[in-house]
């Protein structure tokens, strides 16, 4: 009974999507008032209902319902509760629902956070995202439905939920991620309702950034997370590797950081317009091509759904009627959008826009990448593999110049900078950058080495750039410091850009200085890694909630001291009989101490892989430092009611350029 | 001008669905073999039934040669078994095994258990003779022609259907060559 | 299998069944190792010799399985191939050797890194191409418009400063 309720409720969304789709939309052609209203009432029935549906779901999960297929599949009553309700979203069908539920809870967010939007825009914006939710509800009810029977004859007992997602990180990091993908149907959606009304203009751009802005930040996490859970997880020591499934949300994540910055110049300096719908086209196409790609089978990934070319079919047509739609909207009402260019060649816009060409092509180089093997196979060229080497030697290059960029971006100023100030504020921060890059590696290991030189140089340059940026502005005329008087968003913008430097710091590090050895430990035995002595004194047999595992105890030992006491686990699920390796790791700041279980060698030898891993936390902390840069920004003053008054004022002193077709 | 410029992206993105659609019908899991048109290497490697006696590219004889790699370790080189005795009543092709990377006793007594269909089956133990042609499981079949070419390599057990889709057409067109070459 | 988990004081009862289900334990990881981190525990003639087996075992990709390279998957192929590198690597082949031998066997699939032929030239140019472009043509486009404003009237640069000053300040 229950999981049929649910399935009516999403029938029912479904219902409420197609009336958010269309009747706003008739609302504004006829000027009617009521029409355009309902848009935000009906986007609360879109969403309360998909929320009922995925709520039923979980919880007939957790009442062990194995009459239903997608529970009896990737569950077991012996699994935890908490992975039970974390198994929602463990498999093709629930995470579909868990996309529909956060698109229906943005798509309300924006219908509750828009007073201060004309009716008309949010309406269109509304119906928009409507018509996004049918595409996506649909797919899940005719491919993809959660809420699938296997009566009369149904299990007993689940299949369980397959032990490498039976951890914390399914918990968190698949929800960010689809709050991050999902959130940018929202900028999509802005800029198909402005295509649509035919004007852009500065309020338009300022309502659409926090919701970009908040929707990279939620990627941000997501992405960190997924690295950060496949390095512990996994069990190789790696934190990423170029697949599919991992590209197809970083793409987004680059195309997006493009957008906010394209955001950022339009609201301010009202040009890049272009660049701006584009962007937010391109960014949504990415989602939607990346959905394509993970369940559709056409690509090899070790991430992949089970796969099937329906659905994949069907994920093309939507695709096809979603960027297509899009794209010929924006050839046929582009010329309607007017971006009066008033910037020189030395200017911030002209530094953003370079870094926002260099965003792009990382972006298109990476799906080129992704897609080539594909490509050479479709035109009958055999197979290659197209892997991490690649990507490393195109990528990387784009991101050392694009970070000379962040360094002069938020120092040089809007339109004409003026060389003699420009050079001041950079002279010291570079030479600084430089002479840091340059001393780190022997101060670190001892001699020189020219990548970390480089990857340190540039970090330090990105930090100095935004420190600076935040003194100038915190520093009065008469001299004295009021760092209160540094708005909300510079400081958002400088956390956020640190981020990125310390990401970089953590990525250069492990990758020049990590160490693996890999080796037959005996019971008392101890193996040297990188100054730590790591001795193996033997094992212990625990039991979990739904497997038993043996653990190894692994006493670690730095100058003579004591550090900690690793336990890395080989565990049989009860279950399926599968075995996993949990690595034992000791994190702090500076370096992770990891170590994983091989095979058993009798006598309770077994092999082992041990890593030492320097600074590899900064790589998953940058992330955490840029989304929250990201919220910090969202929380600035100029969104809010009472600052808008004074704001709409000010507006009218600048006229905005609009032509009418 | 500027006006086509705008239909750029919307014409870039319909060759991009274009190659999508096309993706939808190939089998990213499908490999050919990277040997088909090199010869068969040499080898030495011993007769798994009597180890003492070592075996060369030279010893196997015969106009179409089929190659079998198997294991007891592979589960579906059972199911393929049976389909083996059968085929080797066609007269035009000779059937050897490649014993891969197993343990001598077991595969002795699997052939016993399940009766031997090769002409012989070469004992490779560490695999090399598999690396030398590419083998990355069990069971894979290849066909070899009179002048020692590798024509195919079928990956995955064999039965009729297969049998009559992927390996009389060519096992025809080699007999054919065959006969024109002798007349 | 660790005597430690015998505790003297339990009952032999007790102990029998421990026995008994570390025995179970055991043979259940060995046959059920499907996610085990695989260890290949080889002993290099020297630290380059290491080095480069760390980085070919990463740029090989492993012909079976669903996008692992060598170093990472546990299947037999992978098992397979990682022993013969090894000994292809102590016999002192060269790394493009190594390559060859790999890709005359199993194809261009088998590399991670495509090599550059005909076929690759877009995927390994296109990026740099790509760049150019968009920076060609904003640049192009930007001295296009700025030749086009210098015929407009335009301020004194001193006036000029001094609007920006008003105008930029945050």
């Amino acid at each position: 009974m229950i999981p049929e309720l649910g399935h009516f409720a999403l029938i029912i969304g479904l219902a409420f999507a197609l009336c958010l789709s269309i009747v706003p939309l008739i609302g504004v052609a006829q000027n009617n008032q009521q029409l355009i209203n309902s848009a935000k009432p009906l986007s609360f029935g879109l969403f309360l209902f998909v929320g009922i549906s995925i709520c039923l779901l979980a919880y007939s999960f957790t009442v062990d319902d194995f009459s239903v297929k997608y529970i009896a599949n990737h569950s077991n009553s012996l699994l935890p509760y908490y992975f039970k309700i974390s198994a929602v979203w463990g498999g093709h069908e629930g995470s579909m629902l868990f996309w529909v539920f956060a698109l229906t809870a943005w798509t309300f967010a924006v219908g509750i956070f828009s007073k201060q939007l004309e009716r008309e825009f949010v309406a269109r914006v509304l119906a928009v995202m409507g018509m996004i939710a049918v595409g996506f509800i649909l797919f899940t009810l005719l491919t993809s439905n959660p809420f699938e029977r296997l009566l009369p004859n149904f299990p007993m007992e689940g299949r369980d939920l397959n032990p490498l997602l039976q951890d914390i990180g399914l918990i968190i990091h698949p929800p960010m991620l689809y709050m991050g993908y999902v959130g940018f149907s929202v900028a999509f959606a802005f800029a198909i309702a402005a295509l649509m009304a035919g004007k852009m203009d500065a309020a338009w751009a300022r309502w659409s950034r926090p919701w970009t802005v908040a929707a990279w930040s939620f990627l941000s996490i997501g992405i960190a997370l997924g690295s950060w859970w496949a390095y512990y997880e996994l069990g190789w020591g790696g934190w990423w590797f170029w697949d599919p499934v991992e590209n197809v949300s970083f793409m987004p994540w680059l195309a997006g950081t493009a957008l906010i910055h394209a955001l950022a110049v339009t609201e301010q300096r009202n040009t890049f317009k272009h660049w701006t719908l584009l962007l937010a086209i391109f960014t949504f196409s990415l989602n939607l091509l990346g959905a394509f790609l993970v369940r559709s089978g056409v690509i090899t990934s070790v991430h992949s759904f089970a796969v099937d070319p329906g659905r994949g079919l069907y994920l093309l047509v939507l695709l096809a009627l979603a960027v297509g739609g899009s794209l010929t909207l924006y050839a046929i009402r582009a010329a309607n959008v007017s971006s009066p260019n008033r910037f020189t060649f030395y200017s911030r816009e002209n530094t953003i826009l370079v870094a926002m060409s260099i965003l792009i092509t990382a972006t298109v180089t990476i799906l080129l990448g992704t897609l080539y093997p594909l490509i050479i196979d479709a035109m009958g060229m055999g197979k290659i593999s197209v892997g991490a080497p690649y990507f490393n030697a195109v990528f990387i290059p784009m991101m050392i110049a694009l970070f000379v960029f962040m360094g002069i971006g938020p120092l040089i100023r809007w339109k004409k900078a003026r060389k003699g100030e420009l050079f001041k504020h950079l002279n010291a921060i570079s030479i600084f950058s430089v002479l840091f890059g340059a001393a780190w590696p022997f101060l670190f290991a001892g001699e020189f080495n020219f990548m970390v030189f480089v990857g340190m140089t540039l970090g330090c340059w990105i930090v100095l750039a935004v420190l600076k940026d935040v003194l100038n502005n915190a520093k009065q005329e008469d001299g004295r410091w009021k760092f209160s008087a540094v708005p909300l968003n510079h400081i958002g913008m400088a956390v956020a850009h640190a981020g990125i430097a310390i990401t970089v710091i953590g990525v250069t590090m492990v990758s020049s200085y990590e160490q693996e050895v890999n080796v037959k430990m005996a019971p008392g035995e101890k193996v040297d890694l990188s100054g730590y002595i790591i001795e193996y004194a033997g094992t212990k047999n625990v039991v979990g909630p739904n497997y038993s595992a043996i653990q190894g105890q692994m006493k670690v030992f730095r100058d003579g001291k004591f550090v900690t006491l690793l336990k890395p686990e080989q565990r049989t699920y009860t279950v399926e009989s599968m075995g996993m390796t949990e690595a034992g790791i000791h994190t702090t700041l500076w370096r992770d101490i990891y170590v994983a279980l091989g095979d058993p060698l009798g006598q309770n030898s077994w092999s082992m892989r041990l890593y030492y891993k320097p600074f590899i936390v900064w790589i998953w902390l940058g992330g955490f430092f840029m989304a929250l840069g990201g919220f910090l920004a969202i929380l600035s003053k100029r969104y809010r009611k009472r600052v808008l008054a004074t704001e709409a004022k000010k507006q009218q002193i600048n006229p905005i350029v609009i032509q009418e077709a | 001008m500027k006006s086509i410029i705008r239909f750029i992206p919307l014409i870039l993105f319909v060759l991009l669905g274009a190659l999508l659609y096309r993706g939808l019908f190939l089998n990213p899991q499908a490999m050919p073999s990277a040997m088909i048109g090199k010869p068969l290497p040499d080898f030495e490697l011993p007769r798994l039934k009597a180890t003492e006696q070592m075996l060369g590219r030279d010893d196997l004889k015969g106009d179409i040669v089929l190659l079998n790699v198997w294991a007891t370790w592979c589960i579906q080189c059972k199911y393929e078994h049976p389909y083996l005795l059968d085929i080797i009543a066609d007269p035009r092709i000779k059937l050897y095994g490649l014993n891969f990377t197993d343990d001598r006793n077991a595969a002795l007594r699997w052939l016993k258990q399940y009766q031997d269909p090769y002409v012989f089956s070469i004992f490779d133990e560490q695999g090399a003779l598999g690396l030398d042609i590419g083998v990355f499981g069990a069971p894979e079949t290849f066909v070899i022609d009179h002048t020692g070419i590798i024509r195919k390599r079928f990956a995955g057990p064999i039965n009729d259907k297969v049998w009559q889709k992927e390996f009389l057409p060519l096992i025809d067109t080699i007999s054919a060559e065959i006969a024109q070459g002798a007349s | 299998m660790s005597y430690a988990a015998i505790d003297f004081n339990t009952t032999k009862l007790q102990q029998l069944i421990r026995l008994l289900v570390s025995t179970l334990l055991l043979i259940t990881f060995w046959l059920s190792n499907a996610n085990a981190s695989p260890v290949d525990t080889f002993e290099f003639k020297d630290e380059a010799t290491k080095l480069r087996f760390q980085v070919l075992s990463k740029e090989l990709r492993c012909p079976k399985c669903q996008n692992q390279n060598l170093a990472d998957s546990n299947s037999k192929i992978a098992v397979d191939l990682r022993k013969n590198l090894y000994n292809l690597l102590q016999e002192g082949k060269s790394d493009q050797e190594i390559i060859d031998f790999m890709v005359y066997r199993y194809g261009d699939f088998v590399l991670y890194r495509p090599p550059l032929k005909k076929q690759t030239y877009v995927l390994w140019f296109g990026p740099l191409v790509i760049l150019l472009g968009f920076l060609g043509s904003v640049i192009f486009v930007l001295r296009k418009r700025g030749k086009a404003k210098e015929n407009e009237l335009s301020l004194s640069t001193g006036e000029q400063e001094s609007l920006d000053d008003i105008l930029n300040k945050k």
